[in-house]
């Protein structure tokens, strides 16, 4: 038996893969759900019931989903051009924070429809300045950008500790390390009422759009997907490698910073150091699962919230702890992983 | 200035060095294993983790502390299988395999430890391993207490250090580690199955990455919390470039790296002005700036991150 490479890719394959992933992964995680003792069938019937079963349960899967897409993005841009970003979680607190600072001080005075933008911009620009760290230090100093992008999360998320601990710290928060809040017209309209669903939902599906067109219609894209298939090859063929790799950074990190910016001025409308249950992690998933399409990631995120959301309302039923929704999704990497691998390849004997 | 002469003059410092480093160690020397071998494993992290939770879970479950660290060393194996299924015979990228495998494991220890321990406000504890006094050592003066007065698992680390640098370099298993991450179709050619190595060590570092995580439940403290190997992982993965790949520097880096962390820990107490997150810091800023000094100069396994088929370039 040996592994032998497609001549080409069934497109029906390559349509398929994501769902016999998730299927698989589903499959996995439901020999955990048995092994506690519990009904898989019913625990995935309450999942889908938990995310989407009321009209709350539904806006609250999408509200998950919008930070979800942002990071989603950001990795997948990224990986695209063979940046290994690793830092969104990083970059996310960054831009938050920023948010924070400006958004409960300095500008508080706008009015909202220039504040918005300001702050969303605000948001972005700390998000690029973290990920522009490691990338220097890959072209400077030849450092391999996985781990310094992984190291600077911790870093980030202790200068947000500092930071709500110290000067941004809500003096009427009754000693809780929060951040003071955002200026009221900073919080973004609802898109439905008595819900907790912001326009930020919006945000992500246009720069998904963009980020799509961005990829396939103008040079930029073109040099970027040539920075990631072969860089000796594209440095060859004329692209600046350096300088497509810096706007790559930049993209990638400004859409994490960005997806911290909306959460704060979406849902919370301040900072904590839990503001995120990971997204920029779970984004790496959604990145992968999506096959680095920007239009998959709309998806991809979609099915990452939804099992974060409707494992709440299982785990109280089942008694089946939350985290199982972090293994799913985990398994879903790596399923998606092999299933991409067998559009590629096929077994022969 | 005198502050600063008073902590490093302090045994207990040094005392806190050795244990520091215990996990690191473990894990800095896993990961150089694997990656001698030709492949990176980014699923550290989560492999530390899930031998934090299992073998205190197995300790917690009446097993005795070393079953712990064995159960601990077999669950890294297996992961550590996964991971080569992954990346050496399906060629598949190693850093998102790894990612991969750091979130699923650390999920699933999370998930375990769950659904077998219930919610309590105090974390359930086991007895931990106890100091060994080294006969006639430990009663020198200074140096006694502070390094030979330390756990066992702390004194099997640095054995295992010395014993993987005999390995590497002078026994015929070292030389096919060496070329299977050199040059594995040279090795091939020699008679030696790149395959087979990669798989074992990648496997046997999986297992030692998981008992450096099970020293931080079974030694260093004696209850497990979710996000308690808090990067180290990561910081073992730049400590191997620090190390340039050889185990016995991987040992020094790892002491120096914990000196500085043990030394960052008392003054915090003597500078309390300055916010604490800034010493917090400190290690991941430290490992960045190692990296960046290192890097250049490291020797890279040169089929570092290149998948092997045979037959095909």
């Amino acid at each position: 038996m040996r592994l032998e490479r497609r001549e080409h890719r069934p497109l029906l394959l390559v349509v398929l893969s994501p769902i016999l992933a998730v299927v698989a992964a589903l499959a996995l995680a439901g020999l955990l759900i048995a092994a506690a003792g519990a009904p898989v069938l019913e625990a995935y019937g309450r999942i889908l019931t938990g995310a989407f079963g009321t009209r709350l349960a539904a806006t609250e899967t999408l509200t998950r989903a919008t930070p979800l897409m942002l990071t989603g993005l950001a990795a997948a841009i990224a990986f695209r051009a063979r940046l290994w970003n690793i830092g969104a979680e990083g970059q996310f607190y960054l831009g938050a924070i920023m948010v924070a600072a400006l958004g409960s001080s300095v500008l508080s005075g706008l009015p909202g429809p220039m504040l918005i933008p300001l702050l969303f911009a605000a948001g972005a620009i700390a998000g690029m300045a973290l990920m522009l760290v490691p990338l220097w230090l890959r072209l400077r100093f030849s450092v391999d950008e996985v781990v310094t992008s992984l190291l600077l999360n911790f870093v980030a998320v202790l200068f947000v500790s500092m930071m709500i601990d110290g000067p941004l710290k809500d003096p009427l928060a009754f000693g809780w390390p929060q951040s003071m809040p955002v200026a009221d017209q900073a919080l973004l309209p609802k898109l439905i009422e008595r819900s907790r669903l912001h326009i930020g939902l919006a945000v992500a599906i246009v720069a998904a759009l963009l980020v799509y067109l961005l990829q396939s219609r103008t040079v930029f894209g073109l040099q970027s997907r040539a920075a990631g298939l072969n860089p000796e090859g594209a440095v060859f063929a004329g692209v600046p490698l350096a300088r497509t790799l810096v706007k790559v950074a930049c993209l990638s990190g400004g859409l994490a910073g960005l997806a911290g910016a909306i959460e704060v001025m979406g849902v919370k409308g301040y900072v904590t150091t839990d503001l995120s249950p990971g997204f920029g992690y779970a984004g790496i998933i959604v990145a992968m699962l999506a096959n680095l399409n920007p239009l998959g990631v709309i998806a991809a995120a979609l099915f990452t919230a939804t099992m974060f959301v409707g494992a709440d309302g299982m785990s109280r039923a089942l008694s089946i702890p939350t985290y199982i929704a972090d293994v799913t999704v985990a398994l879903s990497l790596l399923t998606m992983l092999v299933a991409i691998f067998f559009t590629q390849y096929r077994i022969r004997r | 200035m005198s502050t600063f002469l008073d902590i490093v003059a302090s045994a207990g410092l040094w005392a806190a060095v050795l244990r520091i480093a215990t996990p690191l160690v473990f894990g800095t020397l896993g990961a150089l294993l694997s990656e001698r071998s030709g492949v990176l494993n980014l699923g550290i992290e989560g492999i530390m983790t899930f031998g934090a939770m299992i073998g205190w879970l197995a300790v917690f479950n009446g097993a005795d502390l070393w079953t712990g660290m064995l159960v601990a060393a077999l669950s890294g194996a297996l992961f550590g299988l996964v991971h080569a299924a992954m990346t050496v015979t399906l060629g598949l990228s190693q850093h998102v395999t790894g990612l991969g495998i750091t979130l699923f494991a650390s999920s699933l220890s999370y998930y375990i430890f769950r659904l077998t321990v219930p919610l309590a406000s105090t974390p359930p504890t086991v007895t931990p391993f106890q100091p060994i006094s080294v006969p006639g050592l430990s009663d020198l003066p200074f140096i006694g207490p502070a390094l030979f007065t330390q756990t066992l698992p702390t004194y099997l680390s640095i054995v295992i250090a010395l014993l993987l640098a005999y390995v590497v370099y002078r026994t015929p298993l070292g030389l096919a580690l060496r070329m299977s991450g050199e040059n594995p179709h040279a090795a091939e050619a020699q008679g030696v199955d790149p395959i087979k190595v990669r798989y074992g060590a990648i496997m046997a570092g999986s297992a030692l990455m998981a008992m450096g995580g099970a020293f931080l439940t079974l030694s260093a403290f004696n209850s497990f919390f979710p996000t308690m190997v808090q990067g180290r992982g990561w910081i073992c993965i730049a400590l191997v470039v620090f190390a340039s790949w050889r185990p016995g520097r991987a040992l020094f880096g790892a002491l120096l790296f914990a000196f500085f962390d043990a030394f960052q820990l008392r003054l915090q107490t003597v500078l309390d002005n300055v916010p604490y997150q800034i010493f917090l810091m400190m290690p991941y800023i430290l490992s960045i700036a190692a990296l960046a000094v290192m890097a250049r100069r490291a020797r890279v396994p040169q089929a570092l991150m290149q998948p092997y088929r045979r037959g095909e370039r």
